[in-house]
């Protein structure tokens, strides 16, 4: 019986191995997958909340040289000004700035697609290099597009504080994606992936604090050296009767240091007379503390890793956005097809449930008894695309 | 016990197979004509690529949650 089982099963897979050859065979011979548009984006982005302003600009270059490769470059700034509750509690504000580059280059094979990327990250104490590689097939009449994911990175984190620290943290990346047409107004994407840390992987810079009662005091936190997380995630995107489109997500994150987290969003494109459109969106985000965080632990040492990093915590965040673009087409400049400026605004309020406000009431309160945290940040970018 | 990110291969990988090994029972339902919607910039999933990589900039840097994105990772010093 099992014998025959697995004679059926041989079977079905030489059928299934045949069936497959011969679907490549007809796939090889139609060619709807296409390189990314040739496009430019320059952005201006300012983050102000929390007592931290980020701002600086982004610069993406895409360009196909002949019909099966394109190439990508991003040139990306933070300037960095810190004054948040961490760093009042703990240090003296700072500035500083980080700079990210990333080359990538796309290669189009009948209907595959296969992408090379490098990116670098850059700041005074800490340097992030990625390399990432991804495969994407069309398939069933072009209505179902899987892609396969891999990136290997690598960090150096120093402290500035302190010119012998220096820590490595190596993490990989594992993404599977799916995008499928559902019918001809409807669209689902599914993206899985799984993410493994190992090495240095708390900051150089926090403590965590206790007390007994009698005594309060601060030391430096500590982290798990490896830590791997899963999350899943499902788009849906719907093209409304009067041309304008509904979106939708959902996210659920898990990870081996016991944070889970869910987020949904929901958005609507509508676009206006006279070339405007209008995006409008909201998104829910919750997550459950790392088994390891406390915002007040009952004394030194009390578990073998500890943590008070406000991001590691017990909380929600709310955004409400906006964003409004225009489409030209310029008759004077003959190379540029189309262009659009861009403006959006994200309004953040993050609300925590067990990370308490250090710096309330000047200080004077005593550990435990302090409000919790909360605060509002705004997310501002303002740019210009061109296709060419 | 099995890695989760090799489990996660070994997932994606029998997806994959049952997927080819099942294509050619599969009858396109909408056909390339009936795609004009579907090619319509606002219905792209990442129309303004910058500008979303900016926006998981921020959540990556506020909230553990990470991947899972339609986006390739990247180190970003934000710890």
């Amino acid at each position: 019986m099992v014998l025959m089982a697995r004679g059926e099963a041989a079977v079905a897979v030489t059928r299934g191995l045949l069936c497959l050859a011969g679907f490549m065979a007809v796939s090889a011979t139609l060619s709807a997958a296409v390189l990314p548009e040739e496009r430019a984006d320059v952005l201006f982005h300012s983050y102000d909340g929390g007592g931290v302003t980020v701002d600086g600009p982004s610069i993406l270059v895409r360009k196909s040289i002949g019909q099966s490769v394109s190439v990508k470059a991003n040139y990306y700034v933070d300037s960095i000004s810190s004054a948040s509750v961490d760093v009042i509690s703990n240090a003296s504000p700072y500035t500083e700035e980080r700079t990210e580059t990333s080359l990538g280059v796309d290669y189009l094979h009948n209907k595959t697609l296969m992408n090379l990327s490098y990116t670098k990250s850059d700041e005074s104490d800490y340097l992030a290099e990625t390399g990432s590689f991804s495969i994407s097939h069309d398939m069933f009449g072009d209505l179902t597009t899987v892609t396969l994911g891999y990136s290997v990175g690598n960090d150096d984190i120093g402290n500035n504080t302190d010119e012998t620290f220096l820590r490595s943290a190596k993490r990989q990346n594992f993404r599977l994606g799916l995008t499928q047409v559902l019918t001809k107004n409807s669209l689902l994407g599914v993206n899985l992936e799984t993410i493994t840390d190992e090495g240095f992987l708390s900051s150089p810079y926090r403590p965590y604090r206790f007390s007994d009662g009698t005594t309060f005091g601060k030391a430096p936190e500590k982290y798990p050296n490896t830590r791997t997380s899963n999350a899943v995630s499902f788009r849906f995107k719907y093209f409304l009767p009067y041309r304008a489109a509904l979106s939708g997500e959902y996210r659920y994150f898990h990870d081996t240091w016991g944070i889970s987290a869910n987020n949904v969003e929901i958005g609507y494109t509508h676009p206006l007379k006279a070339n405007w459109i209008l995006d409008v969106h909201y998104r829910y985000y919750t997550q459950k503390a790392a088994d390891f965080y406390s915002d007040l632990f009952s004394r030194e040492g009390e578990l073998n890793f500890l943590a008070r990093d406000k991001e590691l915590s017990t909380f929600q965040d709310h955004t409400i956005g906006i964003g409004v673009s225009y489409e030209f087409k310029p008759s004077s400049w003959q190379f540029i097809d189309t262009g659009t400026l861009n403006f959006s605004l994200d309004h953040i309020r993050f609300n925590y449930d067990d990370f308490r406000d250090e710096t309330a009431a000047g200080g004077t309160l005593a550990p435990g008894e302090e409000p919790f945290y909360s605060f509002t940040a705004n997310v501002i970018m303002a740019y210009l695309s061109i296709w060419y | 016990m099995m890695p989760m990110g090799k489990r996660t291969l070994r997932v994606a990988v029998v997806i994959l197979l049952a997927m080819l090994v099942s294509a050619c029972s599969v009858e396109p339902w909408v056909k390339p004509y009936e795609r004009a919607n579907l090619a319509d910039p606002i219905m792209s999933f990442d129309r303004d690529p910058v500008a979303n990589a900016y926006r998981l900039h921020v959540y990556e840097t506020r909230e553990a949650a990470r991947g899972a994105d339609g986006k390739g990772g990247g180190g970003c010093g934000c710890n």
